[in-house]
């Protein structure tokens, strides 16, 4: 990391702003999401602070509608758009097909956001994240969801050309690993993303700008949720490619095992979508041999993450073998632990083994009825979303925001501590929201005024808040160390991006053909949602049940 | 061909098949073997039509449908279930049929594999053996408008 930053071509600084504008309003996204958030934190541990947000906050829901769009449509998807744009015009050492459809994109999404925003601050949209119908909010809400979505699409048809050019000016050469795992992410997204539109532009602005009247609440459910499970692996591809690609790196080592990955990678295209009736196995009105077809779906799409698990570990020992590093377990002392850049990712990936396992409890079926809806689910997404996506995320902000803005990171001690603050809170929080949900609390719901608490749920609730205040503390602290890296910093930032050079392939292994490929992959993709989707879909069609939609009941 | 590597990624490979197929063997067994299901395609209703349609034109009266098993209609609606509370007896069992009057509710009877989703227009069942006597709490889990936290019941299970 001693090394001065390297201008690898002068033309890719283009890229930066337009980076630099995408992470600018994720991480203004990420901190007004988590002001309800905190609200939302203590009501769990039984401390109603509500009352004291009124001016601005009108109702726990208003505040979970923002905290859940907020961090996982807008932090999320922002800053992916800006780190994908960046890793792809860096690895390809070319500038971007088109800078101006970048900025397009960039001002569509900036657009839809503040639409949803004035929907959601004004407490006409407070139907969550999920906005399931009957329940109908501002046709603004809807129609800026949209538009970020289809930003989205512009980003990956940018990287897609620019990808295509590079390829016929470098024949025969394989993908860079960091590319490849872009454009998997980009696949897997487009197909799936699929299901959101037909949801927004079929059923669900027509019926919120009154030109329809009724509308099919499952049918808008299930294609909600055949784009809303694949958005999970829309963000966390992101923090793969960066473990993938980066975390080898910045270890010190080199990736174990590149084929293994691109055939993760190129599972995900393959399991992520035809999986989403995991998050319907409760739902009347579909099959129950369609849903076990997706538990098994399910099962499938996890082998990947423990393809990365392994291969990941893998690469992160050899970098401390070649460190000095010796024997069975002794090796970890030689993890260059002060990088908060690894420290951060590493910390994401310890949440993240346990989020993992407990999403195949969620999709296991029947034994899902133990856990759906309960406060076990949101146990089980912040530790994957709100752990490993998250502080990879702000890990890789502690070295590409000095590398954007040419000022050093600010407090590079307290940013190794500030992951580890973030992790202890998240790892008792989140035991604690499993625990409580075998205990049957109810997610999305404000337990403070529930009239039902039983004595049993108090204590764990204590527990709550001394985790919540844990994650407070480590988020506080992260927007802390970006506001002094931005304005008090006045040293000139060291750091490289942590990839291989442009044009420096990895030598190190062959890459079997199929691997480099996409069509076969894609079709089979096609194939597995047409089996899994195919009888549900024709399932509802033919037994169609429209209802009126509902507003003012917040 | 075959180096340490490669035994290595095979060590952990077959083992990373193995376990989720053992998952998906146990819960095949549990669904049919043992006939813990989840809800199924159980036909369509009108809301309007919801007083006038049997069985929930009577929420909440027991009808014995076979030698100890009964069942009973429950409706969701904002912020409320209806009925609120229901008697049944213990070791019998119950199958629920519900439906929604308005948005999306929940169902959750603590201690039972009721965990459903309640949707407009759509009837879902489910069936539960309550084995001790007692209260069991239900609540509404899915965000139904600003009164959701209210909406919940209890099931007085009775000694016979």
């Amino acid at each position: 990391m001693a090394t001065a930053r390297v201008e690898v071509n002068p033309s890719l600084r283009t890229v930066h702003r337009l980076t630099g504008a995408f992470i600018g309003v994720a991480l203004v996204a990420l901190a007004i999401a988590n002001v309800p958030g905190i609200l939302q934190g203590y009501d769990r541990a039984g401390v109603d602070l509500y009352p004291y947000a009124r001016p601005v906050i009108q109702s726990y829901y208003q505040g979970l509608t923002i905290h859940g769009v907020m961090n996982v449509l807008v932090w999320t998807i922002f800053f992916l758009s800006g780190f994908f744009l960046f890793v792809t015009v860096y690895a390809l050492d070319r500038p971007l097909a088109s800078t101006r459809l970048g900025w397009v994109a960039f001002w569509i999404m900036l657009a839809g956001l503040i639409l949803a925003l004035v929907a959601m601050l004004t407490d006409a949209a407070s139907v969550l994240y999920t906005f399931y119908p009957p329940l109908k909010a501002s046709p603004l809400f809807y129609i800026g969801l949209t538009l970020i979505v289809v930003g989205t699409w512009f980003v990956g048809a940018n990287i897609w050309m620019t990808w295509r050019r590079w390829r016929r000016d470098h024949p025969g050469q394989h993908t860079p690993l960091a590319v490849f795992g872009t454009l998997a992410t980009f696949a897997l997204w487009t197909i799936a993303s699929v299901g959101l539109a037909i949801e927004m532009l079929v059923l669900v602005i027509p019926w919120s700008l009154g030109l329809t009247t009724d509308i099919d609440p499952l049918l808008a459910r299930t294609l909600f949720w055949f784009t809303g499970h694949p958005i999970v692996y829309f963000w966390l591809l992101p923090a793969y490619v960066s473990w993938y690609t980066m975390v080898p790196r910045l270890a010190g080592g080199r990736l174990f095992s590149e084929p293994m990955a691109r055939v993760a990678f190129l599972l995900f295209v393959l399991y992520s979508i035809p999986v989403g009736l995991h998050h319907q196995f409760s739902d009347p009105g579909l099959g129950g041999g369609i849903k076990l077809v997706h538990t098994f779906m399910t099962f499938a799409v996890f082998f990947p993450s423990l393809l990365t698990y392994f291969n990941i570990s893998a690469s992160i020992e050899t970098g401390a073998r070649w460190r000095g590093g010796t024997g069975w377990i002794s090796w970890v002392r030689h993890v260059p632990w002060g990088n908060p850049a690894l420290t951060g990712q590493i910390m994401g990936m310890f949440l993240f083994v346990p989020g993992g396992i407990g999403g195949l409890t969620n999709a296991s079926y029947n034994v899902n009825q133990a856990v759906h809806n309960t406060t076990w689910v949101v146990g089980h997404f912040h530790l994957t979303v709100g752990g490993a996506v998250t502080l990879t995320f702000m890990a890789t902000t502690y070295w590409l925001i000095p590398y954007l803005t040419g000022r050093a990171l600010w407090g590079r001690r307290l940013a190794v501590a500030q992951p580890i603050l973030f992790f202890v809170g998240m790892t008792i929080w989140s035991e604690t929201m499993h625990r409580l949900g075998l205990a049957y609390m109810p997610r999305r719901t404000y337990i403070t005024q529930a009239p039902y608490v039983p004595e049993e749920w108090r204590d764990p609730m204590i527990l709550l808040g001394i985790g919540a205040t844990g994650m407070i503390i480590g988020g506080l602290l992260y927007f802390f160390i970006i506001i002094m890296t931005l304005v008090v910093s006045r040293e000139p930032a060291q750091v490289e991006v942590p990839l291989p050079r442009p044009g420096v392939e990895s030598k190190h292994e062959h890459v079997p053909a199929l691997l480099d490929r996409w069509r076969p992959w894609l079709i089979g993709s096609l194939v597995l949602i047409a089996i899994a989707y195919g009888p549900v879909f024709y399932q509802l069609l033919t037994h169609v049940s429209t209802v009126p939609g509902q507003s003012g009941l917040w | 061909m075959i180096n340490r590597k490669t035994l290595l990624e095979l060590g952990w490979i077959l083992p990373s098949i193995a376990i989720p197929v053992g998952m998906l063997v146990a819960v095949i067994v549990s669904a049919f073997g043992m006939n813990i299901g989840v809800p199924s395609q159980a036909g369509t209703i009108q809301p309007a039509a919801i007083d006038t349609t049997p069985p929930f034109d009577q929420p909440g009266v027991l009808r014995q449908v076979g030698p100890n098993q009964y069942e009973v209609a429950l409706i969701g609606q904002v912020w409320s279930f209806n009925p609120r509370e229901l008697r049944v007896p213990a070791g019998a069992e119950v199958h629920f049929v519900a439906t929604s009057r308005d948005v999306i509710h929940g169902l959750h009877i603590e201690g039972t594999n009721v965990n459903v989703m309640l949707i407009p227009g759509r009837i879902t069942r489910q069936r539960a053996v309550f084995r001790e006597p007692g209260q069991y709490r239900f609540v509404c889990h899915e965000y139904c408008g600003i009164g959701h936290h209210t909406m919940y019941g209890t099931v007085i299970v009775e000694e016979r």
